[in-house]
């Protein structure tokens, strides 16, 4: 904890010097992040300075506070005004508590948008979700249908194990996964069962599922408990190579499972594509590069904005072999 | 009197095999003898830990921060390994077991020197040592790929084609066994519990004696949350949540009575098999999970209803008894 905060104080202060030495004329983004310290979004400041230095002409202010709260974030927001930044992206700790501060701050013309973790409508402009649930569920499929490839065959069976039967966007993820299914036509789903989010019951429905399917191929699960019990159960099966894990996860944890075999591939955003995007958006919004409908996010494409100014920015990025163990230390 | 238990775990057995009966109408392959097998291993920390919850409810108390135990003295080995893992195996375990000893011994205390009641200690205890692995952990994941290989795999080494799992639970069962048959604080326990007014006048310190079955529970439950992370390869705040009822349920099913001084090792390991076979079975047979949660819900309530019926006979016997000798 006081590693974090020194190391906390360590980047305000990194930031405060490159404020110091920039050049007036450059485009200034205030990133602002739930808290400091945190992988995920250290990975998304990395892709904030990648914009950066594509831009050539902006310069990211990556800040936060040191514990997750609206009221941290208040001041941090307070202390970007003063310094006149000419825009903010934040990812908040509440969606309504930050609505006054940042409504202060489009009054002075300073460009706000929420990524991430969204602001309500009146406090920003543009919100980018990282995915949206119909690329969620598309992408669970294709990730089911690369790991039956993977199996040696065209097709095959496939199973989906999902939280609690209540759990309302597993509900909606595997709606959208029905939906995209007749797209591949080798892949069946013969069931779809739920293990509550708990180890032992989420093992036992895997266990089952390969029991009661011995031509099973794959099973996707888009929780994090229930893919890695899925993975540790194939393994324990004896049935790594016949039956692949796939779903939706972080490589930390499933880095142990991408090494055993047991998953081949997963997906889950990409924070520093997620970083990168946002200070496009934010860049464009203050350049008057947008309209109501879109905005150009650089290499990511162009974010389609509903009615509400909210766009979902891309398909869950793929993790395997090659690069889980990077992002493993990352998030 | 000993008839009439008796009878009673033969009939747990017999509804056991009439499940597995059942259940192999509808996948045959259920009963096969290496699927058997694995159903005991998937049960064993269940049956460890419902003969250690047993020991407590003999001495009419109730410990329901087992599953806390569980979770606080797994993720502290998890640490322990994914940090200093060149430190041997054992030294690891046997960290784990010392601290669900003391984090028992707690509970004890509280009710023996300060006279709570077991509820409401192990209640308040649950919450705070599920509080603690949240404080030590950060809310962070221990993950499989941070753990050893000997850390995960031991438990899973075959001896003549029986995992460790099954092994070290058959070892608690031949060891609870024994300390209930043979042991004078075994015995004290059942006299506890039965009628601690008479155990009083006989020199048993009740007190004393839930303070040890209270210790003896958390050792075993600090040896169940190694077993538990190293079965399931991840440790986090919400392991084993909810496992307490489970392990309740457990001993009620065989047949010990939550008002103390009743029950046997063997009907409590029938009691977790129940479950045990339950819980394994119902995904097989593919049912409906809401239809899962109201089956589970109706064999505790019907094994309640059998016990409560069972037990009042034999209430009325002493009663018989106690007048007949009064007159």
């Amino acid at each position: 904890m006081a590693l974090k905060k020194l190391l906390a104080t360590a980047i305000v202060t990194a930031t405060m010097t490159t404020a110091g030495i920039a050049n007036a004329a450059d485009t200034r983004v205030g990133l602002v992040v739930k808290a400091l310290g945190i992988g995920f979004f250290e990975a998304a400041a990395e892709g904030a300075q990648e914009a950066a230095k594509e831009l050539g002409d902006v310069e990211v202010i990556y800040t936060g506070p040191t514990t997750t709260t609206a009221e941290g974030q208040i001041e941090v927001i307070n202390s970007l005004i003063a310094q006149k930044v000419d825009a903010i992206a934040v990812s908040a700790n509440d969606q309504d508590a930050l609505v006054p501060i940042l409504k202060k701050a489009q009054q002075r013309g300073i460009k706000v948008m929420s990524w991430d973790s969204g602001v309500a409508p009146d406090g920003r402009q543009v919100h980018l979700n990282p995915s949206s649930n119909a690329l969620i569920g598309e992408m669970n499929i294709k990730l089911a249908s690369d790991a039956v490839k993977a199996t040696g065959s065209d097709s095959g069976e496939i199973a989906i194990l999902s939280a609690t039967p209540t759990a309302t966007n597993q509900n909606i993820w595997i709606e959208e996964m029905k939906k995209v299914l007749p797209n591949y036509a080798g892949l069946t789903l013969v069931d779809t069962v739920y293990g509550d989010d708990l180890a032992d019951k989420s093992y036992r429905e895997a266990v089952a599922l390969m029991k009661n399917h011995p031509n099973l191929k794959a099973i996707v699960a888009p929780t994090t408990v229930g893919i890695l019990a899925a993975a540790q159960a194939v393994q324990d099966e004896g049935k790594i190579g016949q039956v692949y894990v796939t779903g939706l996860g972080l490589p930390s944890e499933l880095a142990g499972h991408v090494d055993s075999g047991a998953i081949k591939s997963f997906a889950i955003w990409n924070p520093i594509d997620l970083g990168y995007s946002a200070t496009m958006i934010s860049y464009n919004l203050v350049k008057g590069n947008a309209s109501d409908s879109e905005v150009g996010m650089g290499r990511m494409g162009t974010a389609k904005l509903d009615a509400d100014g909210s766009a979902a920015m891309a398909e869950p990025f793929i993790y395997d072999a090659s690069n889980v163990h990077k992002f493993a230390e990352i998030f | 009197m000993a008839n009439l238990l008796k009878n009673r775990e033969t009939q747990l057995a017999a509804v056991i095999v009439l499940m597995l009966v059942l259940i192999a109408f509808v996948n045959p392959d259920f009963i096969a003898p290496s699927n058997l097998l694995s159903v005991y291993t998937e049960s064993s920390i269940l049956i460890i830990l419902a003969l250690a919850q047993m020991l407590v409810v003999l001495t009419r108390c109730i410990d329901l921060s087992v599953a806390a135990n569980v979770a606080l003295t797994g993720m502290v080995v998890a640490m322990i390994n994914s940090q200093y893992p060149e430190l041997t195996l054992p030294l690891v375990i046997a960290a784990g077991v010392v601290l669900g000893t003391l984090l028992g011994m707690i509970n004890g205390l509280m009710v023996w020197k300060l006279g709570i009641p077991a509820i409401v200690v192990t209640l308040g205890t649950m919450s705070i040592y599920r509080g603690i692995v949240f404080l030590i952990s950060n809310g962070e994941w221990v993950n499989s790929h941070e753990m050893s290989l000997a850390f995960i795999n031991t438990p899973r080494t075959e001896i003549f084609g029986v995992q460790g799992f099954a092994i070290i639970s058959l070892l608690i069962i031949a060891a609870i066994y024994i300390f209930t048959e043979k042991r004078p604080l075994g015995r004290e326990m059942y006299a506890a519990g039965n009628s601690p007014t008479a155990a009083f006048y006989t020199g048993i310190d009740v007190g004393r004696t839930q303070f040890w079955a209270f210790t003896i529970s958390g050792m075993l439950s600090g040896l169940c949350g190694y077993l538990w992370i190293s079965r399931y390869a991840v440790a986090y705040v919400d392991v084993a949540l909810g496992f307490e009822l489970q392990v309740v349920a457990a001993c009620v099913i065989g047949g010990v009575s939550i008002m103390g001084g009743i029950g046997t090792v063997l009907g409590c390991v029938l009691g977790a098999l129940f479950l045990g076979v339950i819980n394994n079975a119902l995904p097989v047979i593919g049912i409906s999970p809401f239809w899962q949660m109201a089956i589970s819900g109706s064999v505790i309530v019907i094994a309640v209803i059998a016990n409560s019926r069972a037990e009042r006979k034999v209430g009325r016997i002493i009663l018989r008894k106690a007048t007949l000798a009064r007159g």
